[in-house]
C-alpha cells in the first residue's frame, strides 16, 4: 500500500517534477476558478484557453518545443483575442460571449493547423493534452512563478474583488480599485492558463481551474472556505491524477482531470449546500 | 451655516438631453431635506450627480466646509448587489469601514464591535452568520443601513429607500435618518410619501426635470407646485433644439 502510494514519486524523478508542478498549478488556479465562477466567467476562461493555441503555435513552429517562444507567442494571442473580442462586441450586433466563440474556434484550428504543418501528432499531443510527465526545470519554475504571483495578487486585491463582485456600485462609491483590481485578476487569469497550458495543454487546461471551483461551491457558504477547497481538492486530484496515471498507464493530464470530475459528481449528488440527494431527502422544515 | 453642497446652473442628464435642468441652490450643513418629484424628475439622476457617478451636461456641483468625495455616502435605488454571492451579513457590514480598513487592512476587535454595535442598531442581532441570499427585501435594506452607519460620513443621500419595504422596517429606519440629522449630519433622501414628508422633513426640494420649488417643505408641498410638477413632459425630445439659456434664475 505503501508502495503504491509513494513508491512511484520515490522512485522516479519525473514523478516527483510532475507533482510538484501539480502542485502548484492547483493551489494558484483553484481560487482563480472560484472567482470566475462567481462573476460568471467560468467558460470564458476555456475560450482563452483555446485561444492562446496559435500564438504557441507559432512560437512552436519558429523554435521547436521551447519554454520561452511557446509562452510569448501564447501570451500575445491571447490579448489578440481579447482585444478583437472588445473591438467586435463594442462595433457589431455581435455580443461578447458570441464574438469570443468565433475568435477561439477560429485560434483553435488554426493552432492545430500550424503545430501540423511542422510538427508530428506526438507534437500535437503534446499541445492539446500538454507535457505535465516531461516537465523541465524552466517549465517547474515558470508555473512555480506563476502560483506564487497568483496567490500574492490574489491576497492583494482579495477585499476589492470580493466587494466588487458582489456589490459592485458600492466599491464605485468608496474607492476607485475596482478597475485596476479587475485588471489584475484578468492577468492572473491567463498565467494561470499559460501554467495549465504546459501541464495540462490547451484543451484541459482550464479544468483544473473550474471543477475544483465547482466542487468547492457544493461545500462551502463562505467564499474564503471555497477557496480554500478548491485548493485542497486541486491539489488532491493532481495527486491521486498522477498515481492512476502511473499505475494504470494512462495519460496524466486527464486522469487528473477525470480525478476532479469524480469529486466534482460526488459533490454535485452529497455536497452539503445544495447536493441533489439532499434536496431529495425528506427533510421536515424547521419551526422558525 | 455652510453649504455642505451647491449648484451651479447645474445640468445632468443622459446622451445630452437634461434629465435635471438648470438646478441652482446650496444645501446646509446639517440639513434633512427631501427630493419630491414625479417618476422621471430626475431625483436618481441629481443623486448620482452629487456623489460623482455621473459628469455634469453643464454647471458645477461644488463640495463646501472641507467635504471630499469619500464623506458622502450612497444608497442607490436599486443596489446592484448579486444576491447569490457567498458573503454573510456580518462580511456585508463590515464592507461599511472601508475607509478605516482601506485595501488591506484588518477588522480589529474595535472594529468587530462597531459592526456588531450597526447590526444591532437595525434590529438584525442574530442574523450575522446568514447569507444574504436568504434575507427578505426589507432584511435586505436594514443590512444596508447598518452598512451606511459604519460608513460614518457626513453627507448621506438615499435613493428611495422605503420602497417596498413595510411600515414597520420604515418606521424604525427612519429612526436612523432622524438619530443622523440630529448629529447635524446632511441627509437627502428621495422619496414619493407626500405626507410623510411634510411630517418629517423640514426642507424639501419638488423636482420635475426643472426645480419646481425648493425651500421650507410646507411652502414648497402646496397644492398647485405638485399640479405643476406632475404636468412636467417625462419623455425626451428626440428633435429638441439645442438649449441656449446662459442660466436660469436662482
Amino acid at each position: 500500500m505503501y508502495d503504491w502510494l509513494f513508491g512511484p514519486f520515490i522512485e522516479f524523478e519525473f514523478m516527483r517534477r510532475a507533482l510538484a508542478g501539480t502542485v502548484a498549478l492547483a493551489l494558484g488556479a483553484g481560487p482563480i476558478g472560484v472567482f470566475l465562477m462567481l462573476r460568471r466567467m467560468s467558460l470564458v476562461g476555456d475560450a482563452m484557453a483555446h485561444a492562446i493555441l496559435p500564438g504557441a503555435a507559432i512560437g512552436f513552429l519558429v523554435s521547436g518545443l521551447s519554454l520561452f517562444a511557446m509562452t510569448a507567442g501564447g501570451l500575445i494571442a491571447g490579448c489578440v483575442v481579447a482585444l478583437l473580442t472588445g473591438i467586435v462586441a463594442r462595433n457589431t450586433e455581435l455580443k461578447e460571449d458570441a464574438a469570443l466563440a468565433t475568435f477561439y474556434l477560429l485560434s483553435l484550428a488554426l493552432g492545430v493547423t500550424i503545430v501540423s504543418m511542422k510538427g508530428t501528432n506526438i507534437d500535437l499531443l503534446h499541445v492539446l493534452f500538454g507535457s505535465v510527465l516531461a516537465l523541465d526545470d524552466q517549465t517547474l519554475l515558470l508555473i512555480a512563478a506563476n502560483a506564487t504571483i497568483t496567490l500574492v495578487v490574489l491576497a492583494l486585491i482579495y477585499r476589492p474583488l470580493v466587494i466588487e463582485c458582489v456589490d459592485p456600485g458600492f466599491l464605485r462609491s468608496v474607492s476607485g480599485a475596482g478597475a485596476p483590481a479587475h485588471l489584475a485578476f484578468l492577468a492572473l487569469v491567463v498565467i494561470n492558463l499559460v501554467s495549465g497550458f504546459h501541464a495540462l495543454g490547451t484543451l484541459l487546461a482550464v479544468g483544473i481551474m473550474m471543477l475544483p471551483a465547482a466542487i468547492g461551491r457544493f461545500w462551502a457558504r463562505d467564499i474564503t472556505l471555497m477557496v480554500v477547497i478548491s485548493a485542497v481538492t486541486g491539489t488532491f486530484s493532481g495527486y491521486v491524477g498522477l498515481l492512476i496515471s502511473y499505475h494504470a498507464g494512462v495519460p496524466s493530464g486527464p486522469a487528473i482531470i477525470l480525478v476532479a470530475g469524480v469529486l466534482y459528481i460526488l459533490s454535485l449528488l452529497f455536497g452539503h449546500v445544495g447536493g441533489l440527494v439532499r434536496q431529495m431527502l425528506p427533510q421536515r422544515h424547521l419551526e422558525a | 451655516m455652510t453649504a455642505a453642497l451647491r449648484f451651479n446652473n447645474l445640468t445632468l442628464g443622459y446622451d445630452r438631453h437634461p434629465a435635471v435642468h438648470h438646478l441652482d441652490g446650496a444645501i446646509d450643513t446639517g440639513a434633512l431635506m427631501a427630493v419630491v418629484g414625479p417618476n422621471g424628475a430626475g431625483k436618481s439622476t441629481l443623486f448620482k450627480g452629487i456623489v460623482g457617478m455621473i459628469k455634469p451636461l453643464a454647471g458645477r456641483i461644488e463640495r463646501g466646509g472641507g467635504l471630499a468625495a469619500r464623506d458622502i455616502a450612497y444608497l442607490p435605488q436599486a443596489a446592484e448587489i448579486d444576491r447569490s454571492f457567498p458573503i454573510n451579513v456580518f462580511d456585508m457590514v463590515s464592507m461599511g469601514l472601508w475607509h478605516h480598513t482601506g485595501l488591506f487592512g484588518g477588522v480589529d476587535r474595535k472594529g468587530r464591535h462597531r459592526v456588531e454595535e450597526a447590526i444591532a442598531a437595525v434590529g438584525m442581532t442574530g442574523f450575522e452568520d446568514r447569507a444574504i441570499g436568504t434575507l427578505s427585501g426589507g432584511q435586505m435594506q436594514r443590512m444596508l443601513f447598518a452598512r451606511l452607519l459604519l460608513q460614518d460620513a457626513r453627507v448621506i443621500v438615499l435613493d428611495e429607500p422605503f420602497n417596498a419595504v413595510d411600515a414597520k422596517t420604515s418606521a424604525d429606519l427612519f429612526d436612523l435618518v432622524r438619530r443622523w440629522h440630529g448629529e447635524k449630519r446632511t441627509v437627502l433622501t428621495a422619496l414619493h410619501d407626500i405626507d410623510f414628508v411634510r411630517a418629517n422633513f423640514p426642507e424639501t426640494l419638488l423636482l420635475a426635470r426643472e426645480p419646481v420649488a425648493w425651500g421650507n417643505t410646507a411652502v414648497v408641498l402646496t397644492p398647485e407646485n405638485l399640479l405643476m410638477a406632475r404636468r412636467m413632459c417625462e419623455a425626451f425630445d428626440e428633435h429638441a433644439a439645442e438649449c441656449v439659456v446662459p442660466t436660469a434664475a436662482a
